[in-house]
């Protein structure tokens, strides 16, 4: 069936199969590969994307569920050539290391400081809990989104 | 004896000792990096696999018609029609063999059976559930106790295999042992099994095969930790010649020893794609990477230690019974059947020791990779420092006090160990004393006391140590091997005329950020900013022959050989630099990127340098600043620490939680601290996980409990303690900067901590042994006197 979705901002028209999973049309469709695949259970949050800005686990909804929404992937997370705060200060904090977890954890971060510019620590670990990194021992990334938040540093 | 390393360049230089900020972060951060699944080919196609349900059968008919028939199927792969090619079996990395798809039997739930090629991912997923297999049921041996005692043979497709043993070893001096045990005043024993678990890197294995049918050109793109190995035993396996083999190795999502082997799974997409002549992709499942890739451990082992009167260890004795799972496709130094295990003596001195190891088929998926650890040098970690400290509490003597009376002392390095290690260097009490400070280890032993001696107490508080020294960085060359290639590894650097440079490494990277503290080495040697030097590396076809990355081996090897290959440079531009000043070499004194005529203010900058070996060479010296080495460790390097745990357990449902830790880290020199200390926050969490929730179990039927996240935990940040982190730097002698390797110390020492402390805890109630994971059934068991195994 034919779908929109408006994804970084952008209008994208689209045949797809009802079985298809957005993050199956995000990656391969559209071709932008910033968002991963790391369990096809819903379980790790590689393929966290917001959809109208709250995060979902695109190997989870379907990409006919999009139609009509608007998708926002790590690709869009920067704005007019400059990258958002949590981007800057996920390097800073050496926040990531080899990378695969980072878009989903960097867009639930974002998410949270949507809502909430200074979480604690707890705040900031249950935010992320649906994301696992198997790298960093998350203090890092924890670290790295209360930077981001407040004083946006 | 502990040092501070003195930083001899500026922050803008960065050389060793700066915590500067990763060069690969920016394309990761963008969703930019390039992973194997990332990676689209013209007319690519592909490629999922069938799987055996069930773990031990024979295989009947297989009838793939239905798959065939599908509307965009290209082909369904048997092992039939791979043996065909010669192709149905490989060989490992251990020297042994694995089926590729199976043809006669399957020998464990999840082996691949026959694979479909197809136009996308949802067919080919779609025809997998068409192919009918007939399997007739065998005996499933899910235990190497079972294994060693069956008639039942796993591995009747090898010649001159009799029963299921996979391997046996043996390390030490059996009688030097015995005779200190027959005069032991007391002998200290424990009986524990490291349980299989996975590394189960965010990423799963992959690969992109692209063999051209006109030109013989197959390049390979896969997520491999030894992409020079893994093309050599290509070249082998498949008969191609190496000159046509490329292996690349693009970014991968974490490796943790899930990347070194060789799958079925490379080997059939490349078989397709040679034969069907368009790129063939193969992405793992979750389920796939759980059920069939990588698993670790799984070591049954018993051990004692001969304690004499005055409390002091006097020998080590040690029994192993590893379970292989059906194929022995680890990769194992030929010499060393059971890794380097023996080093289980770890950071004590006694005379003697005794280690044997055997190793049992089973019908589970092949198992025994390195996770996150240097040879078996985690199960060796585990076992002594879980052992010590049950022998601390058998003779009386707070456990830290214990460890500290019978430590390696600073002053007896280099130390011959009785299994005949060298260890380097080390200073083994100071990362005790700045553990115990850390976390103030007597605060925490008093207020212990006070609350686990209320006999009704429903929170116990448990404090557990380990004090582990590892053994990282093979070879040397003598001794170790894979498959008969020899552990040396490689760096090749090519300063470019405008002073800018290009390193190219045998190691790779999974995460571990080698395009920075590669280039710190060569900043450090050469006086480059490190933000100048462009690292490559996964690119068999442009980077020098090496075996990769694992066992903490990069820096100790790797980085060896950089900062090598950097003095040679140095010496040309020295020689460049002597003509440009028209001054003699010996009267040039050298800081980092400046050679100045002594005595005077007349100086070359390394720039300077390089644009002369292009521009204005003196006449008989070869242009160009480059050159390459192939380093061969004299010795491996010996990272040591001590990691103090303090746990909270909840008698009334046996859960619990970590209140404090402390890990002091010596390394050695350390090239970038923030990334050493990322190697060991993420290291602590991997050994938090071992000793806490992460296993895989099988029930008696030999089906994998555990074939996916939400059956397989891994921690999240939730559960995920908070660490206190401390560093002496000893450095190791051998090594031309001094470092070590870090990047498995806390994932080989931490599991240990973990454990002691929650044992500790019920210490008083008489428990002396938990084995991992540390469940809350466990625990209530163990309080409760009632047995809950598993």
């Amino acid at each position: 069936m034919q779908i929109n979705v408006t994804i970084n901002g952008t209008g994208e028209t689209r045949d797809v199969e009802s079985r298809r999973l957005l993050v199956d049309f995000i990656r391969t469709d559209l071709g932008m590969t910033g968002t991963h695949i790391g369990c096809d259970t819903t379980s790790c949050g590689a393929c966290t994307v917001l959809l109208d800005g709250k995060p979902v686990k695109s190997c989870t909804v379907l990409a006919v569920q999009a139609d009509g929404h608007e998708v926002t992937t790590v690709e869009g997370l920067g704005q007019n050539g400059e990258l958002h705060p949590i981007q800057g200060a996920f390097k800073e904090h050496h926040g990531l290391q080899c990378g695969f977890c980072t878009p989903g954890m960097m867009l639930v971060g974002a998410s949270l400081l949507e809502n909430n510019p200074s979480p604690t620590d707890e705040e900031v670990r249950w935010a992320i809990s649906g994301n696992l990194c198997r790298c960093t021992g998350y203090m890092n990334i924890v670290a790295a989104i209360q930077a981001a938040g407040g004083d946006g540093s | 004896m502990s040092t501070v390393h003195e930083l001899r360049t500026s922050p803008e230089i960065g050389g060793v000792g700066h915590s500067v900020l990763r060069k690969e972060d920016d394309r990761f951060i963008r969703g930019a990096g390039s992973y194997i699944d990332d990676l689209t080919l013209p007319g690519m196609l592909h490629m999922a696999i069938l799987r055996s349900p069930v773990a031990h059968a024979r295989i009947g008919s297989i009838d793939s018609s239905a798959a065939t028939a599908l509307d965009g199927v290209l082909a369904v792969v048997t092992g039939e029609a791979l043996a065909a090619h010669g192709l149905a079996w490989m060989p490992t990395l251990s020297g042994d063999t694995q089926a590729v798809l199976a043809t006669d039997k399957v020998r464990f739930q999840g082996q691949e059976v026959a694979a479909v090629i197809a136009a996308d991912p949802y067919t080919a997923a779609d025809a997998v559930k068409l192919i009918e297999v007939e399997y007739e049921d065998l005996e499933a041996i899910t235990t190497p106790q079972q294994s060693l005692s069956t008639d039942t043979l796993i591995r009747d497709d090898k010649e001159g295999q009799t029963d299921n043993t996979a391997y046996t070893w043996e390390a030490g001096d059996q009688d030097a042992a015995d005779a200190a045990f027959a005069a032991a005043a007391r002998v200290v024993s424990l009986d524990t099994h490291y349980p299989r678990s996975h590394p189960a890197p965010l990423e799963t294995c992959g690969v992109v095969a692209d063999v051209n049918s006109i030109t013989g050109q197959a390049t390979i793109y896969m997520t491999s930790q030894a992409p020079h190995a893994i093309r050599t035993v290509f070249a082998l396996v498949a008969g191609l010649p190496e000159e046509k083999i490329r292996i690349v190795t693009r970014d991968i999502g974490g490796g943790f020893g899930n990347k070194v082997p060789v799958y079925p799974g490379y080997v059939v997409a490349t078989a397709a794609s040679l034969l069907i002549g368009k790129p063939v992709k193969w992405i793992e499942s979750r389920t796939e990477n759980l059920i069939s890739t990588g698993f670790a451990r799984d070591f049954h082992m018993h051990a004692e230690l001969a304690i004499d009167g005055e409390n002091r260890i006097t020998a080590m004795r040690a029994d192993i019974l590893s379970d292989q799972g059906a194929f022995y496709s680890d990769a194992q130094p030929s010499k060393f059947r059971a890794g380097l295990f023996h080093i289980c003596t770890g950071s004590y001195d006694f005379p003697a020791a005794h280690v044997t190891a055997k190793g049992a088929y089973t019908n589970k998926a092949p198992g025994g990779v390195a996770y996150r650890c240097s040879f078996r040098v985690t199960e060796a970690s585990y076992l002594i420092e879980r052992l010590v400290d049950n022998a601390a509490h058998e003779v009386g003597m707070d456990p830290a006090d214990f460890r500290s009376l019978n430590f390696i002392g600073a002053d007896q390095f280099p130390y011959l160990s009785p299994t005949g290690f060298v260890y380097d260097s080390g200073d083994y009490h100071g990362a005790m004393d700045m553990a115990k400070e850390l976390i103030d280890y007597d605060g925490w032993r008093a207020r212990q006391a006070e609350q686990n001696s209320d006999p009704g107490a429903d929170k116990l508080i448990g404090i557990g140590i380990a004090s582990f020294t590892e053994v990282v960085g093979a070879g040397n060359s003598r001794e170790f091997d894979i498959l008969g290639l020899k552990m040396f590894d490689s760096a090749e650097l090519r300063v470019h005329p405008t002073g800018k440079a290009i390193l190219k490494l045998g190691v790779q990277t999974q995460g571990q950020g080698h395009e920075t503290t590669f280039a710190q080495i060569v900043a450090e040697e050469l006086g480059i900013p490190y933000s100048d030097i462009k690292v490559q590396y996964g690119d068999t076809d442009n980077t020098p022959y090496g075996l990769g990355t694992y066992a903490s081996r990069s820096t100790p090897v790797g980085g060896a050989a950089t900062a090598v290959v950097s003095r040679k440079l140095r010496a040309k531009a020295r020689k460049l630099a002597a003509h440009l000043l028209e001054a003699a070499e010996e009267d040039l004194e050298w800081e980092p990127g400046k050679f100045t005529v002594r005595g005077t203010d007349q100086s070359v900058t390394i720039q300077d340098a390089a644009f002369a070996a292009y521009t204005n060479h003196p006449e008989g010296m070869e242009a160009g600043l480059e050159g390459v080495t192939y380093y061969d460790p004299p010795n491996m390097t010996y990272p040591f620490g001590t990691y103090i745990v303090v746990v909270e357990v909840d008698t009334g449902d046996g859960t619990w939680k970590v209140l404090d830790m402390a890990a002091v880290d010596d390394c050695g020199v350390r090239i970038n601290p923030m990334i050493v200390e990322g190697q060991i926050t993420g290291g602590l969490t991997e050994g938090f996980a071992k000793a806490n929730m992460q296993w895989i179990t099988f029930d008696d039927d030999g089906n994998c409990i555990g074939s996916n996240f939400m059956d397989y935990l891994v921690p999240t940040a939730w559960e995920t303690p908070r660490y206190k982190l401390g560093e002496t730097v000893t450095p190791s002698p051998h090594h031309p900067i001094g470092a070590k390797g870090v990047g498995e110390s806390a994932t080989v020492g931490s599991p240990a901590a973990f454990t002691n402390a929650v044992v500790d805890a019920l210490r008083s109630r008489g428990v002396t042994n938990i084995d991992m994971p540390v469940l809350p059934h466990r625990v209530w068991g163990a309080l409760n006197g009632v047995d809950v195994s598993p």
